[in-house]
């Protein structure tokens, strides 16, 4: 019998997961004087859910094998949570982090394929995610191994064209072992997606291009686990998880705040507040 | 007077039907080759392997952005995917994903980029592919192949498909006549000297290599004799051979169905200027658009003829005088 390849955790320690999965990100974007924090930090819950509580299939000393289940950082300037995710899920050591974005570190700014084991695609200019998904599907049916794909967008993301060339070809594909977990989080770089480029009705969006799509606080990381089964089930379409979620999660100053989007904490007394909120919960 | 004919050469037909038969023999061969088309698999000719092999087989529309990501998706999943369509929509529409998913991501995809040059003739400029090694130039991992007739368009699409690593591929409409034999060698990176020469070297790629093989007959009736080298492979560049040339013949001509900036012949004179200066000349298109017309009227307009390579020829022959 094949051992379970899906780790999955009590409460309090997936908890404890995202808490340092964010001082891990705040450390490693303020060393490197830059990276995308906030972006990183609504997205938390959702990976934590994904990696670490029996949802994601993979095996860190064997990066490529060939049935694991795959997940696709589309909104590639959440690289910081990724390489933070990866080194937590022992693909390689924590004390890379700490070389993000320096010249000749395999931590680069946005994702590389190739450059870190564990990063599926290169991502960075938004909106190829899914499409890359759709392929891994249509590869596997044709390999004939048995693998889904996960793919973690952004809503500001949602406003490329590819995205809704992908989402009609992963609908007339059937591609239900594809699943996008859309982070929404109401903020784009300039400001408030709805004033910026507004995506409403996003749900009917997604269903009339034939998407069975779902809702969830994307920061209770039970209820994510729970939608994500749920959504396993479906047949013969692809699903979306719309993940309801707050830019900059767990630093007051830095929540709601879209002119963080591409910033770090330079300041030490921010950094040492920021810290203490996300130890303090 | 029809392309190669003074050479020569026989007649074969168009170079895409080449490419049609070709894929279909490796995806016979290999059941990790798929095939991507971006809805035109009827010009491109993929139609033939859609038709053998429906299950490998994949539309995905009139969306390349999405047809190249889905095909570097597939690569992930350790398949060898052919990803189809005209050189001008995959690369103006999908030039991101080209750059991220397979060049960058340095992923094992081929690309066939079709209706390269001006030679599909009556459809005009917006389905021309006249910038296309140019742009692909800018895709430092990518492999660039320009065949020159059905024997080598045949080796180059098996020679691709074992290659580990992105291939760019062009195709172009016209019939190239054969003008090699069928055992001919056909080695990524190592160029083909098609004929041989002292005088001067005449370096083209697609169909210039024949355009060149008749210049080179024409020049032979007044005692010149030109070398001509078939460059079919753009990336990585044969700099021994063009070396070589330059420094044995002493004078360069470069003729390609490309623009001239950023095309073959820039490539060339970078080599050149480095290794061995000597004087060059450039057939190829100016800085303009083509119109839609019949290809032999397009070709004499925008000086991509035997004639306009042999006139080249004569004037870096005199350079070569006057710095002797």
């Amino acid at each position: 019998m094949e051992k379970d390849e899906t780790t999955k955790l009590p409460q309090e320690e997936l908890t404890e997961i995202a808490k340092i999965l964010r001082l891990d990100i705040l450390k490693a974007t303020t060393r490197a004087g830059s990276g995308h924090l906030s972006s990183s930090f609504s997205s938390v819950e959702l990976l934590t859910a994904l990696f670490f509580n029996g949802i994601l299939r993979y095996r860190p000393d064997e990066p490529l094998w060939p049935k694991r289940d795959r997940f696709i950082m589309s909104k590639g300037h959440a690289a910081p949570l990724l390489y933070a995710v990866l080194a937590k899920a022992g693909y390689f050591p924590k004390e890379e982090l700490w070389r993000l974005r320096e010249a000749g570190s395999p931590v680069q700014g946005h994702p590389i394929l190739g450059k870190m084991p564990g990063v599926e695609a290169t991502t960075g200019s938004l909106g190829q995610g899914i499409s890359l998904g759709i392929g891994h599907i249509l590869g596997g049916r044709i390999t004939g191994k048995k693998y889904r794909v996960y793919v973690l967008i952004g809503d500001g993301e949602c406003q490329a064209g590819q995205i809704w060339e992908s989402a009609m070809a992963a609908s007339h594909f059937k591609t239900h072992e594809l699943m996008v977990i859309l982070d929404y989080n109401k903020f784009q770089e300039m400001g408030p997606v709805s004033r910026e480029m507004g995506l409403e009705p996003l749900i009917d969006k997604w269903q009339s291009f034939g998407w069975y799509t779902a809702e969830v606080d994307g920061h209770d990381i039970g209820a994510v686990t729970k939608k994500i089964h749920s959504l396993q089930e479906i047949k013969d379409q692809p699903t979306i998880l719309v993940a309801h979620t707050v830019k900059g999660k767990g630093v007051s100053f830095v929540e709601q705040d879209y002119t963080w989007h591409g910033r770090a904490i330079k300041d030490p007394e921010q950094y040492k507040a920021a810290e203490k909120e996300i130890l303090c919960g | 007077m029809r392309l190669g004919e003074r050479a020569g050469l026989k007649e074969s037909k168009p170079l895409r039907d080449i490419f049609g038969d070709a894929l279909l023999e490796v995806v016979e061969n290999n059941p990790k080759v798929v095939v991507l088309d971006g809805d035109l698999g009827n010009s491109t000719k993929t139609e033939l392997t859609r038709k053998a092999f429906p299950e490998r087989s994949f539309n995905i529309g009139i969306a390349e952005s999405n047809l190249v990501c889905i095909g570097a998706g597939m690569a992930g999943a350790g398949l060898i995917p052919w990803i189809t369509s005209f050189s001008s929509f995959l690369l103006c529409n999908g030039y991101d994903q080209i750059r991220l998913s397979v060049a960058i991501s340095n992923l094992n995809a081929k690309i066939l980029g079709s209706h390269g040059g001006i030679t599909l003739g009556k459809d005009g400029p917006t389905q021309m592919g006249i910038e296309d090694l140019a742009l692909v130039g800018g895709l430092p991992t990518v492999v660039i192949l320009v065949p020159s007739d059905p024997v080598t368009m045949h080796k180059a699409v098996k020679a691709a498909t074992d290659h580990v690593g992105p291939v760019w591929l062009r195709s172009s409409r016209i019939a190239m006549p054969y003008i090699y034999p069928q055992d001919q060698e056909f080695i990524i990176g190592k160029a083909i000297t098609t004929r041989e020469g002292n005088d001067l070297t005449i370096i083209a790629n697609g169909m210039m290599v024949a355009a060149a093989l008749d210049a080179a007959v024409a020049l032979q009736e007044d005692g010149i004799q030109a070398r001509v080298i078939d460059l079919h492979t753009l990336r990585p560049i044969d700099r021994e051979a063009i070396t070589k040339a330059a420094k044995e013949t002493g004078a360069i001509v470069t003729a390609e169905e490309h623009l001239l900036h950023g095309g073959m012949g820039s490539n060339v004179a970078r080599v050149v200027a480095e290794n061995c200066p000597v004087p060059m000349r450039f057939v190829g298109l100016a800085d303009t658009y083509v119109e839609s017309g019949d290809p032999d009227d397009l070709l004499e307009k925008y000086h991509l003829t035997s004639s306009d390579i042999e006139a080249k020829a004569r004037e870096v022959l005199a350079a070569k005088g006057e710095t002797a």
